[in-house]
């Protein structure tokens, strides 16, 4: 039998990749976008699993706000992405800190 | 029983999948598994009968983010060493993704016939509360959060302008149209009348 325990373990296991994609990943920032796209789809199971358990649908109401945000910030985080490649012709995290203003 | 086999399925799937997008030394692979992680995501929620936030995250998130980074990983051009094996090195990944594709959609479709997991006695059954899963989401969003949802809108818009507003650049060296200068320009300006004499040619 499924129960609440078993998403919300997928979930958490997911979120903690995530995570750690943050830290493996700390020079290709295209890398670590994705891992926080994970981070949110976590956050998503978890509140779509939570909604049904619960019987209440503002859950997935919640997980399509989520879901915009999380589309929103892809876009803006990916042409901050390509503003600060055309610059500098390379997307090293490690010298973002020499940006100038 | 069906659905225990599919939840275990997509559950194992969602988690390898999302292994790989972070251990993947290529950024085409990583985002070849991030798509495998959302759609099988997006079965996990079918099997407890939310449809409306799967299909939107098929739609939104394999449809439109996991294809801008795809854009965007294509179009920097970075030297990624392995990435100059072209078409054929990512040939087999990609057949590979595709096979496991068709066979969880067929699969998620047969668990989806046998009826939703019961995750709790207060669970969402679409028999006991007489409306679909995207009749109650929407009867929710547009009467109790539509303020909520038009801020989504906003949100959305803002983003949209922000990142053609930090992309867009005036190019130098190229002659646009300029309509104004079209429509100002008058028959007098443009043309003259010569009476030219015959058998001697005309000026330029």
């Amino acid at each position: 039998m499924i129960g609440i325990e078993h998403y919300l373990v997928v979930s958490s296991i997911l979120f903690v990749m995530g995570v750690l994609g943050i830290f493996l990943n700390r020079k290709n920032i295209i890398i670590i976008l994705m891992a926080i796209e994970l981070i949110l789809l976590a956050v998503n199971i978890n509140l779509v699993a939570f909604s049904v358990f619960l019987g209440d649908m503002v859950g997935q109401v919640f997980a399509m706000f989520v879901l915009t945000v999380a589309a929103g910030e892809a876009a803006i985080g990916l042409a901050i992405l390509v503003i600060y490649f055309r610059g500098r012709g390379t997307i090293a995290v490690d010298d973002v800190n020499q940006m100038k203003g | 029983m069906i659905q225990i086999f599919a939840f275990y399925l997509f559950a194992s799937v969602v988690i390898a999948s999302g292994a790989f997008t972070i251990l993947a030394r290529n950024p085409v692979h990583s985002v070849l598994w991030l798509i495998l992680a959302f759609f099988n995501a997006a079965g996990l929620m079918i099997l407890i009968g939310a449809e409306f936030i799967a299909m939107l995250l098929v739609i939104v998130y394999v449809g439109a983010v996991a294809v801008l980074f795809l854009f965007v990983v294509m179009m920097l051009d970075i030297d990624f060493a392995e990435l100059r094996g072209g078409f054929m090195k990512n040939l087999p990944l990609g057949l590979a993704l595709a096979a496991v594709f068709l066979a969880e959609l067929v699969f998620g479709i047969g668990a989806y016939r046998a009826g939703n997991i019961e995750l709790g006695e207060h669970a969402l059954n679409p028999a006991r509360m007489g409306a679909s899963n995207i009749q109650a989401v929407g009867e929710l969003l547009y009467t109790r959060y539509v303020f909520l949802f038009e801020m989504a809108g906003l949100v959305l818009l803002v983003a949209m302008v922000g990142a053609i507003a930090l992309t867009h650049r005036k190019r130098a060296g190229v002659r646009p149209q300029n309509i104004g200068s079209q429509v100002r320009r008058r028959p007098e300006e443009a043309t003259r009348n010569m009476q030219p004499v015959v058998g001697e040619g005309v000026e330029l």
